[in-house]
């Protein structure tokens, strides 16, 4: 008796840990695995999730040469992820907020940040920073976690306003260790406020990789411990993705509380355009094994199949990111020089304080010469 | 008029924002029902409702991103940091992400959060509650930092602050919350931020402080009184913005000034206040401006603290020496 009520609770993780098995729909060979789960989309919204994905692949590579040729600043390569980040931000709606991380970029790009602003954050300019109004998303964060707690504080505020609106964030598998990431989880939990959170588990925090993060068999099982719904999902799976962030997002705005879903999947580049080197960290051997996996392939396999889908759309979509991308670059050559004038009378929404009076005249004067 | 404590005024302030201003939000940890570890918020909870006024897990960093989220939605949040020397679980959401919101988003985001602290020692409390920090947040392009001396100026500045559409930091010093009362209007008025008070007039010296240390000033001031020193105190209120007019008209009228911080020496306000004034008004001094601080140690031991902390005494004598200088 004694002996079968003694708790175990090395049993219990193993138990939680079984629970979490990859949720996938689409598998590698465009095949729906999970009638059942299929979300309803239709055929436009499929070929434009299927565009949108496309469009992204190519202005991830146009920004790694912009930036190799020297006309993009910071870029943190985006190609593998577009399941996890495009699906995802598919499900969302105009009036949802988006706190993102610094590789995502694509997300607040296709929620109404012009490609033009996206460029001039990437050299480092404030008006790639200033959101048109109407368009709720930050700039990408560069503190890790940061946004996480942010994200808890729109999504409670969005509750107290009762709107009908959803606060999502990103981070990746390295910031799911962070302080702020459980306490952004833990907040909107206590609170029961609408927030999405997402781990993107790209496999390597820079070269760190994820099992150093972590001995549990998933990132979302973190989520537990906040008492959320929490997801495990195959993130190169764009039917996946779109159907549990579609579900967390009905979840939230109906008043069941945040979700934390983990995307697993892969950036088949370096961290960031400033010197990384995967080679150091990853075998070609793992690139290929999830090159195998990518979400384009399998989603073009899939609307083909459908009739959807075939070459000569590709190319248009190949054709028009290239002409836009190549239109917005021109556009953000054509932003002013940054004055120091400008960054002082930015710094307060209010009166400025003497110290800055006195330097933005003084720099006015140099600005006048 | 009410007579109130420092602490009352500070409840009162928050009351009539709440009252007034539907955006306004006060959350911390214990700040609801409990009504705050030193009553700061007693009673708010019970008159505007759990909406309004609301106890948050227990995570300083979670509460800063959540004042700054809130921000972001149209509110104006005035979270309680329960002790400041707290303050470095949070100072990322302070310093990297509230102080930097409008700079950051070429002014199109604002934050216009007051966060409210109590510091400052002489009360035996355990370690990291009494540091005076102030310092650390003067550094930080983008914040205000308002010390009020006096239960009359906690309230009008702390309405201030709350207005203000700039994230500021309310530093309230633990041992004036309850050391005297004085007449505190029942209405809501502002005190301007950045504007110094002139705490009593003379023409030999010039004494800047501000916290608990304007009272040990003016004790020192007392005493100088009596052997035929004229000595002028100036509250600064603000630390950061400096009140620079006030602080440069008193030192070209009396040709001598010291300045008096709780904080320990090294960096600091006080050794700002003494470089905006031989920068602006060198040609006006008979003396060295000389600091009044605590020693450069971390903060003391509770026992310690009587003989590590400033007092009227060190006032008298560093004010002694820039006289006889």
């Amino acid at each position: 008796m004694a002996e079968n009520n003694k708790f175990d609770p090395k049993a219990l993780v193993e138990e939680i840990e079984s629970k979490f098995e990859l949720f996938q729909i689409l598998n590698e060979e465009g095949e729906i695995v999970n009638e059942a789960e299929v979300p309803e989309l239709s055929d436009e919204q499929l070929v434009e999730l299927m565009t949108r994905m496309v469009y992204t692949r190519v202005l991830d590579q146009r920004s790694i040469s912009l930036n190799r040729q020297g006309r993009l600043g910071f870029y943190a390569p985006t190609a593998g992820q577009e399941a996890s980040q495009i699906a995802s931000h598919f499900a969302l709606e105009k009036q949802d907020w988006i706190l993102p991380g610094y590789r995502d970029v694509p997300q607040i790009f296709w929620h109404g940040l012009p490609l033009a602003k996206a460029f001039l954050f990437s050299r480092g300019h404030f008006a790639g920073n200033q959101a048109p109004e109407g368009v709720n998303v930050l700039s990408p964060q560069i503190i890790i976690g940061a946004q996480y707690i942010q994200t808890a504080g729109v999504a409670l505020g969005l509750k107290k306003r009762k709107v009908d609106a959803v606060a999502v964030t990103y981070t990746g598998d390295g910031g799911s260790s962070q302080g702020d990431f459980y306490e952004g989880i833990t907040f909107a939990g206590a609170q029961q406020s609408p927030a999405i959170f997402f781990i993107q588990n790209n496999q390597f925090a820079i070269s760190t990789p994820r099992k150093v993060q972590s001995v549990g068999k998933t990132l979302a099982q973190k989520g537990i411990a906040a008492g959320i719904p929490s997801v495990y999902v195959d993130g190169m799976d764009p039917l996946a993705v779109y159907k549990v962030t579609k579900d967390a997002r009905d979840r939230a705005v109906a008043g069941g509380g945040p979700t934390l879903i983990e995307t697993v999947c892969y950036r088949y580049g370096p961290h960031t355009m400033a010197g990384d080197d995967p080679t150091r960290y990853r075998t070609t051997d793992t690139d290929n094994e999830w090159v195998a996996k990518d979400p384009l392939v399998r989603f073009r396999k899939y609307l083909e199949a459908k009739g959807l889908w075939d070459e000569a759309k590709e190319e248009a979509v190949i054709e028009r990111a290239k002409e836009e991308i190549k239109e917005a670059i021109k556009e953000a050559d054509k932003a002013p020089k940054q004055k120091v004038s400008e960054l002082i009378q930015n710094m307060h929404r209010g009166e400025l304080p003497y110290n800055l009076k006195e330097q933005l005249d003084i720099y006015l004067a140099k600005e006048s010469k | 008029m009410a007579q109130m404590t420092m602490i009352q005024a500070i409840t009162d302030a928050l009351r009539c924002e709440l009252r007034d201003d539907e955006n306004v939000l006060v959350f911390g940890e214990d700040v609801g029902v409990n009504g705050g570890v030193f009553r700061a918020t007693d009673g708010l909870q019970k008159e505007f409702g759990e909406e309004r006024v609301f106890d948050t897990p227990l995570a300083e960093s979670g509460i800063g991103g959540l004042a700054i989220g809130l921000s972001l939605t149209g509110f104006r949040p005035v979270p309680e940091i329960q002790f400041f020397g707290f303050v470095y679980e949070v100072m990322d959401s302070i310093s990297g992400q509230l102080a930097r919101m409008s700079y950051r988003s070429g002014g199109v985001y604002n934050a216009p959060v007051t966060i409210r602290s109590p510091f400052g020692g002489g009360v035996h409390t355990p370690e990291m509650h009494s540091d005076s920090l102030e310092g650390l947040m003067a550094q930080q392009p983008g914040l205000k930092v308002v010390i009020p001396s006096t239960p009359y100026d906690a309230k009008g500045l702390l309405i201030s602050s709350i207005r203000d559409n700039d994230p500021v930091i309310f530093l309230e010093h633990l041992k004036l919350y309850r050391s005297f009362r004085e007449e505190v209007p029942e209405e809501s008025y502002t005190i301007p931020l950045g504007k110094a008070d002139v705490k009593r007039e003379g023409t030999d010296l010039t004494i800047i402080a501000y916290g608990l240390m304007v009272h040990e000033s003016l004790k020192a001031a007392e005493e100088l009184e009596k052997e035929g020193h004229s000595v002028e105190v100036i509250d600064l209120r603000t630390i950061q913005p400096l009140d620079i007019e006030t602080i440069i008209a008193s030192v070209e009228k009396t040709n001598r000034a010291i300045v008096v911080q709780e904080a320990q020496k090294q960096a600091g306000i006080a050794a700002n206040v003494v470089a905006e004034i031989t920068e602006r008004a060198i040609l006006s001094l008979e003396a060295p401006v000389l600091r009044v601080a605590a020693p450069d140690t971390v903060y003391p031991f509770p026992q310690a603290e009587g003989v590590w902390l400033p007092t009227h005494k060190d006032v008298y004598e560093t004010a002694k020496k820039v006289l006889t200088f």
